[in-house]
């Protein structure tokens, strides 16, 4: 089974929940998908074994071959090629990889060349096999480098997804193809407003869902009521601890520091199980 | 007229409030809501819409398949896994390269228009808002952050006002790359937390490679002092300024749910802390200026 933890708004707990599940079961497997700012690997502290680049292909001109025929131009959808005076400029920022260009070519002066974009490194810690993925500085696109994580997916393991903030297309890539999305939120206008856009998200693609609320005693009670109209499922709260807060702060976990969250975790996963039959 | 983005790496850290008080405390600004796939600054100044546009970006492939001979050329060419078993398209992994389209020897693929959002121009009660509205599952926000900014410049330079006050995204990727390239200052919010660190130092290296001022503002310092102490000191070695520390208080969050932002909810630490890194800010930029000019 696949679980994906998301929230649209950043800093609810999503990297809590996805760490504290994933420390809370047997046989399992946590992917960082979160590759702009990953952070399960703070508190996991895994042993990375292997690392691999990630590229994305560019295309690069033979200038021997072009005849500045324009048609690379004609057909990049991203405005990634300019043919000036018969000369082929790449805007490499711009290009989204998909290969037309070279395949179209009437010349075939079109390669294609790898460019690194981010890595990803396969790691280990006790039952934990832990995948994250990072993206390089400066560079735009983590979908690609999100896809190179899930290639990993083990599907006879408890496979559990930490997700970046957000509702585009980074998110969409880390929760497609997922069994369970577990949203969290917090229980402010903030919190409401951007959970009610990943329930969007989420309906879209067809998955089913639930929601945990994370510092459940502050802020008001509109996240009940909406969830009540919406028919969502409450999974778990987490009332705000300064304890919490500490024990996050320096790069602990819950689950080590408080066993009987343990329990609680188990009971989530237990609970998602059956609402998924 | 200067532009200032407020950013962290990190979600959840405090940007939205602060940027909530920064429109609160400066004069002749227009504000820029730039995190369009889940924007909140909407909730502190409760705009009236002024002007709605439709923000159409990319196109999606199509597959008429009456006119389909199932001989999966399309399937083959397509990098991001987006022609189903059956030769539809599925719109959600389509990037719209076109690729299909150009290739089908059926000409049975049609790229079609998306509409991918709108963006609004609001008036508040601390003056124009410039905010957005990514459709659900669209990609392309980049595109429409840098629509936001240039609008609310536009507005800024012909009221002849002095800031434009940007609420960039979380992460280092697109949005917040087209939020913070050619701005004259990156305020970084971050918090006393391992993870808030790691995140403020990857977002650093980002202002960095693209050269943009930053300064750093540690906010619920107070929940951790020891890993606050540990923040500064890697900002001191970096060369980068604090301009403050901001006390953890559950007033913020009552202000939040009142709608409000902190400087009209309560005159508190958290108040008197923000008029000071505004007062800071204003003079350290006002400062720069004039050391250009010299």
């Amino acid at each position: 089974m696949i679980i994906s933890v998301a929230s649209g708004k950043g800093g609810t707990g999503k990297t809590t929940v996805a760490v504290n599940l994933a420390l809370s079961l047997n046989n399992v497997q946590l992917l960082d998908c979160d590759v702009e700012e990953p952070n399960c690997h703070i508190f996991i502290k895994p042993i990375f074994k292997n690392k691999n680049t990630v590229f994305i292909p560019i295309p690069q001109v033979d200038q021997t071959k072009c005849d500045g025929c324009g048609y690379c131009q004609e057909v990049c959808a991203y405005n990634a090629i300019a043919v000036i005076n018969k000369e082929v400029l790449i805007f490499p920022e711009l290009c989204h990889g998909c290969g037309s260009c070279a395949y179209f070519c009437p010349h075939d002066a079109i390669k294609e060349e790898n460019e690194e974009i981010g890595v990803v490194e396969i790691g280990r810690k006790g039952e934990i096999q832990f995948i994250h993925g990072k993206l390089n500085i400066g560079k735009m696109t983590a979908p690609p480098i999100i896809r190179a994580v899930k290639k990993y997916i083990n599907k006879k393991k408890t496979v559990i997804i930490d997700v970046p903030p957000g509702t585009s297309c980074p998110v969409i890539t880390a929760i497609k193809d997922t069994d369970f999305v577990i949203l969290v939120t917090e229980p402010t206008p903030f919190g409401l407003n951007d959970l009610s856009l990943a329930v969007e998200v989420v309906r879209k693609l067809g998955i089913p869902f639930g929601v945990i609320i994370n510092r459940s005693d502050l802020g008001n009670k509109k996240i009940d009521e909406y969830c009540t109209s919406e028919h969502i499922p409450i999974l778990m709260r987490i009332p705000f601890s300064k304890k919490i807060a500490e024990i996050y702060s320096r790069g602990d976990s819950i689950v080590e520091v408080l066993p009987e969250y343990r329990e609680k975790f188990q009971r989530l996963f237990t609970k998602i199980k059956q609402g998924k039959n | 007229m200067k532009q200032i983005v407020i950013i962290s790496g990190k979600g959840g850290t405090g940007k939205t409030v602060i940027a909530g008080a920064f429109a609160a405390l400066a004069r002749d600004k227009v504000m820029a809501d730039c995190d369009v796939d889940a924007a909140d600054l909407h909730l502190l100044l409760d705009p009236e819409i002024k002007e709605l546009h439709v923000f159409r970006s990319g196109v999606t492939a199509f597959t008429h398949k009456e006119r389909c001979e199932d001989c999966g050329v399309c399937k083959t060419v397509c990098r991001f896994e987006a022609v189903r078993e059956d030769f539809t398209i599925d719109p959600i992994s389509c990037e719209g390269c076109g690729f299909c389209s150009f290739a089908c020897p059926q000409k049975a693929i049609e790229m079609k228009a998306n509409t991918s959002g709108k963006w609004f121009i609001s008036e508040t009660r601390f003056g124009p808002l410039v905010h957005a509205k990514l459709d659900i599952a669209e990609e392309n926000s980049g595109k429409l952050v840098s629509l936001v900014r240039q609008k609310a410049k536009e507005i800024a330079e012909e009221k002849n006002y002095r800031w434009v006050i940007i609420d960039g995204s979380p992460g280092i990727g697109c949005p917040v790359i087209a939020s913070i390239t050619g701005v004259d200052c990156a305020v970084i919010v971050t918090e006393p937390t391992l993870s808030g660190l790691h995140d403020a130092e990857r977002v650093i290296d980002v202002t960095k490679y693209f050269n943009v001022p930053a300064k750093v503002i540690i906010n619920k310092y107070d929940l951790n002092c020891d890993m606050t102490e540990k923040i500064e000191h890697w900002f001191k070695d970096k060369n980068t300024q604090i301009l403050g520390k901001i006390v953890f208080d559950k007033a913020v969050v009552e202000s939040v749910v009142e709608g409000k932002t902190i400087i009209e909810y309560s005159d508190n630490q958290v108040t008197k802390t923000l008029r000071n890194i505004w007062e800071l800010l204003q003079e350290e930029l006002e400062k720069e200026q004039i050391n250009l000019k010299e």
